[in-house]
């Protein structure tokens, strides 16, 4: 009993923690950039990818792959905010959305093209293959692995938002555009090298989560969008400190839900969503507006 | 004058759609019973999107709720297709009036993400419930039972009797949001588009009014949905899904989202173009994302919108003036 129940525990804490690696980026884009991006889950479907590509041409090597993989998807990353998203920011949400609505099935047709519609094996990790015995019971080191990045992402988001000028000042640009704009910030590059930055987050999640999945599929976005989109909703549309708790919350309640209730399992999520969105729609750690 | 040649243009498509019913091929058929009930489903949502400024990613569900409610009532109480088509729209109508509760005490973003959660609860539910509605193969078998009217009954069980049932509620949808757009209601929804503060000092009850706007789409939508089941012979759990609710926005974006023909004319392009795409490619969301993109980056209101703009240009300040008037 107890065994199965810290193996849940910690089944649903790796879900939560792989949710994280794209919810932040996610957040992060929404918070400073107002744009709640549907094309996100495609630049994790890319980083997937191109780290998956990158690791094949590098002789299997999978660090050099999410080294390199993510940075080819920000320059697509780029390439959408400045020509395109940069000139629909003053439009009513529905252009928005659509906008990376749009982005979506081009590039879930593109990954069908170049990669072919079937789903592709990702190759375990040399060095983090295999699992260890935690009370009696096998867990794979690769889901340690997760767990143990996750948390260092938070961290590094966190100190670079809160302690360097950087930080500042993209913080101050999102809560106040026009004056960060005259006192002297570049927004609309500002703007850029955030969404940048958000892309390149979400196609290290790909990249990582390869292994993790085991699979590489084209509609691999749409899906992961959507538990990244309730992650952010729980947390509070922008909030970092709220994606990553919703992201343990809806990992632990999925794993828990798939154990012990499968039939109401993706239910319960969406519930919780609506819950939130009805009682605290700041979520938990948003500003109320 | 302009009236006359909105009552001829109207005269001459229900012809059309007579015509076709009568010498068109079994594909024409097909793809026209498609077009309408796309239109039903895009033209319904436009009260609540278009109308009322308010973007659902929730009715995919009330689509699939009327769906499977018709689906039901048809396999295990009654196969009659109308008392099957009306189970289904009271329970679309039930549904949207508990999330439409719900949903609309929020607007913008946080409507939009309530009703996605929403939808996608009804989802889950439909595709966990196995018993009921048969998972991920959805409820199959469905027939096309003659229309019983006491003295006599029709038969829709080949395409082109069909076709003219789907004619039917196209055409009465079609004067019922007619008649709701240009009615104090639909005036009052365009007001809470355009500034709802201003409404709300007017002392209207907002959230009122957004419910109905929900609950009339909601209905619409349960429409669409019934009849496709009766066309298909099946139910498709996916027409529940988040993405499934992206095609009337996407329809009415093509047609143009504020004109009343938008998303009749998105829904014939969209099918349309679907179809031809298809012909020559498999990638047809590639050039449909492509498409998206050109309408948002440059020609935002739709077809409508540049026909109307070139109409304009053509007449000159002649238009101007009668707008005035």
């Amino acid at each position: 009993m107890l065994t199965s129940v810290v193996h849940v525990c910690l089944a649903g804490l790796s879900t939560g923690m792989f949710i994280w690696l794209v919810a932040s980026g996610l957040t992060l884009i929404f918070g400073v950039l107002g744009v709640l991006n549907f094309a996100h889950g495609s630049f994790y479907m890319l980083g997937a990818y191109f780290c998956y590509t990158l690791l094949r041409v590098m002789g299997n090597n999978f660090w050099l792959g999410l080294l390199l993989g993510p940075l080819c998807v920000c320059v697509v990353g780029y390439l959408i905010e400045r020509y395109f998203l940069r000139y629909v920011y003053h439009l009513a949400l529905p252009y928005q959305l659509l906008l990376t609505f749009a982005f979506v099935l081009i590039f879930d047709d593109l990954v069908k093209i170049v990669w072919g519609p079937g789903s592709i094996g990702s190759p375990s990790v040399a060095g983090l293959a295999g699992s260890v015995p935690i009370l009696g019971r096998n867990f794979p080191v690769y889901n340690i692995f997760i767990m143990v990045v996750g948390p260092l992402v938070a961290l590094g988001m966190w100190a670079m938002l809160e302690r360097t000028w950087w930080g500042r000042i993209i913080r101050a640009s999102s809560s106040d555009r026009e004056m960060a704009s005259a006192i002297g910030v570049k927004v609309p590059a500002l703007f850029t090298a955030v969404f940048v930055f958000g892309t390149w987050l979400g196609a290290v999640g790909g990249g990582l989560a390869a292994p993790y999945v085991g699979l590489l599929t084209p509609g691999m976005g749409e899906s992961i969008i959507i538990d990244a989109f309730v992650v952010v909703v729980i947390g509070g549309l922008g909030s970092l400190k709220g994606a990553f708790l919703g992201a343990l919350i809806i990992g632990l309640l999925s794993s828990f839900g798939t154990r012990y209730i499968p039939t109401f399992d993706m239910f319960l999520t969406f519930i919780l969503m609506a819950a939130v969105l009805l009682w605290k729609p700041e979520g938990f750690f948003g500003e109320a507006k | 004058m302009r009236k006359a040649f909105v009552i001829t243009l109207c005269i001459l498509s229900l012809a059309g759609l007579i015509l076709l019913g009568l010498y068109g091929t079994r594909f024409a058929l097909y793809l026209a019973t498609r077009i309408m009930i796309l239109s039903i489903f895009a033209m319904g949502y436009n009260i609540l999107f278009g109308k009322t400024g308010l973007l659902s990613f929730g009715h995919g569900a009330f689509y699939a709720v009327g769906a499977y409610g018709m689906a039901l009532f048809s396999l295990h109480i009654n196969p009659h297709p109308l008392a099957c088509i009306v189970a289904g729209l009271c329970l679309a109508f039930i549904f949207s009036l508990i999330i439409g509760f719900f949903c609309v005490r929020h607007t913008e973003i946080y409507f939009a993400m309530l009703t996605l959660a929403f939808g996608m609860m009804v989802f889950s539910l439909i595709w966990n419930l196995r018993d009921i509605t048969g998972g991920d193969d959805g409820l199959v078998g469905i027939s096309r039972a003659p229309i019983e009217l006491g003295l006599f009954s029709i038969p829709i069980a080949k395409a082109n009797q069909f076709y003219f049932l789907v004619v039917f509620f196209f055409v009465l949808s079609i004067a019922v949001i007619y008649v709701i757009n240009n009615s104090p209601f639909g005036l009052v929804l365009s007001g809470i588009r355009e500034n709802d503060r201003r409404i709300e000092f007017a002392g209207l009850p907002l959230r009122k009014f957004r419910l109905a706007a929900f609950v009339i789409s909601g209905v619409f939508a349960g429409l669409a949905g019934s009849l496709s089941a009766l066309l298909e012979s099946n139910t498709d759990p996916f027409s529940a899904h988040w993405s499934h609710s992206a095609e009337p926005i996407l329809v009415s974006l093509i047609g143009g989202i504020q004109t009343f023909t938008g998303p009749l004319i998105g829904s014939v392009i969209f099918v349309w173009l679907r179809e031809i795409i298809e012909r020559f490619t498999q990638n047809w969301m590639l050039w449909f994302g492509l498409i998206l993109l050109l309408i948002i980056m440059g020609f935002r209101g739709g077809v409508v919108g540049v026909l109307s703009r070139i109409h304009r240009i053509i007449l000159g300040s002649d238009t101007q003036s009668q707008r005035i008037a």
